[in-house]
């Protein structure tokens, strides 16, 4: 699914947030929006998904706006946990469109195990570790295999294990062809998933890249700054 | 003191010798609030969550209106629905005045603001947990409301029992539009009165701890059968 942002700008009592942005994000890129705390990573993410409305702009999707909101699926950076069980918290987006009872068991149970949670199926979701709980939020975000997956900065707080795991279930949907767009702080994170780059500043986006050129040869100085580690304002 | 003791006694005795008149005004007590709990719930639980997750422009003053109402006076109910089941007034024709319907809808008329507001304070939080996910599932207003429900079922049962203790202690009211009336429309609340009334504390007494048993047992056998307490039972 392509999507496309066309001078989008959001605005909070009469601040600008974000933008303007012309933005087109394509199917088989793993994209990863970079940027500095306040750059606009996090409300970038939120319109492209539809959660936050465009003050002025608009927001272009390859397919008609009911089917896309179905086909794309959001993990948060502080994973929202439905008090219920881990089995009942992935059959749930299943069962808002209908799926028939013995398919989501078997998803769940399909799910349940890449994740290593198939013993804990019967646990209270908010209960689980932040790790355990990251997992499950992404797998109950790519249940419904979705075309496009948007992750807000996914291993935030997360050991490097739980990292590894999160990168693979990630990598392995890609192949399996849905669309990554995800922003992270993480900029060895970056390097090993991103094949398309999307650096934020100051709420627009201040050089869009394919990843291994960026990470090389950054256009601009401050996009330079920021690999280094120098702190940008 | 020696009231209480007596009180406690005649209890007992009352308890233990299963007294006809006490058990049949108190299964009305019962029938009565419990049936009034079904049909407040049904328009307060939903009704609550709703206002919970819908914004529209008088919302603020719909839950002042709504927290107000929690403290309407039970006398007045019990008045306002007199006059309206009364034979002169627009609901005269279906003769309910003075039947256990009347008491049942004056205290659907008491308790549905006390569960609504309840149930949208306790939705409020939920909502605001999971408002960005079920945004994000692209649920419907009708999948929100029941995930809220299901969810927050736990703080709705304490918001109904809120309303079922208000209901089955309320005296005003039902003593207006019940009329207080043996083997027909007398229940707990109205025969302590009653029972107070002609100086019989010690009944009056006994009846009272009935009551208070009879809630407490309600409560305790409604958190039991939905497991409360029981850590790790969803």
């Amino acid at each position: 699914m392509s999507l496309a942002l066309s001078k989008g700008v959001v605005k909070r009592r009469g601040k600008v947030i974000l933008g303007p942005v012309d933005l087109a994000l394509n199917a088989p890129d793993i994209t990863i929006i970079l940027g500095p705390n306040g750059a606009g990573k996090t409300t970038l993410l939120r319109v492209l998904h539809g959660v936050e409305r465009l003050s002025s702009g608009a927001l272009t999707l390859s397919k008609p706006d009911a089917q896309a909101r179905q086909e794309q699926a959001y993990v948060f950076q502080s994973p929202i946990m439905l008090r219920r069980t881990v089995r009942a918290n992935l059959a749930y987006p299943l069962e808002l469109i209908g799926t028939a009872k013995p398919v989501i068991a078997q998803r769940v149970e399909t799910w349940a195990e890449r994740i290593g949670l198939a013993d804990a199926l019967d646990r209270h979701a908010p209960r689980l570790s932040g790790g355990e709980k990251q997992k499950l939020a992404l797998a109950r975000a790519l249940i419904r295999e979705p075309d496009v997956l948007f992750l807000d900065e996914p291993c935030a707080n997360l050991d490097g294990r739980s990292t590894r795991e999160i990168e693979t279930l990630l990598k392995d949907a890609h192949l399996r062809g849905t669309q990554i767009i995800m922003t992270t702080h993480d900029l060895g994170q970056a390097r090993r998933m991103a094949s398309d780059v999307v650096f934020l500043l100051g709420g627009k986006v201040h050089e869009r890249g394919a990843a291994g050129r960026f990470f090389v040869t950054p256009e601009t100085p401050e996009a330079q700054a920021f690999l280094n580690g120098d702190i940008i304002e | 003191m020696t009231d209480i003791w007596a009180g406690l006694e005649a209890a007992f005795w009352l308890i233990v010798t299963l007294d006809s008149d006490l058990v049949e005004i108190t299964l009305r007590s019962l029938q009565v609030s419990v049936t009034a709990l079904v049909f407040a719930s049904l328009i307060a639980l939903p009704f609550g969550t709703w206002l919970a997750i819908r914004r529209f422009r008088y919302r603020r003053t719909a839950i002042a209106v709504l927290n107000a109402l929690m403290g309407l006076p039970p006398v007045v109910v019990g008045l306002i629905v007199y006059l309206l089941l009364s034979r002169s007034g627009p609901f005269g024709v279906f003769g309910l005045l003075f039947t256990p319907t009347a008491m049942i809808i004056a205290q659907v008329i008491i308790i549905t603001p006390l569960i609504a507001s309840i149930t949208h304070q306790a939705m409020r939080e939920l909502w605001a947990e999971y408002h960005d996910l079920l945004i994000s599932l692209n649920t419907t207003k009708r999948q929100r409301i029941m995930t809220l429900i299901w969810d927050g079922r736990r703080a709705l049962l304490t918001a109904a029992l809120a309303g079922f203790g208000r209901a089955i202690g309320e005296v005003g009211a039902i003593m207006i539009v019940g009329g207080n009336i043996d083997h027909a429309t007398r229940v707990l609340t109205t025969a302590i009165a009653l029972e107070t009334g002609k100086g019989d504390f010690a009944l009056a007494l006994g009846l009272g701890f009935v009551l208070i048993a009879l809630a407490l047992a309600v409560n305790i056998l409604i958190h039991s059968l939905s497991r409360t307490e029981q850590e790790g039972r969803w």
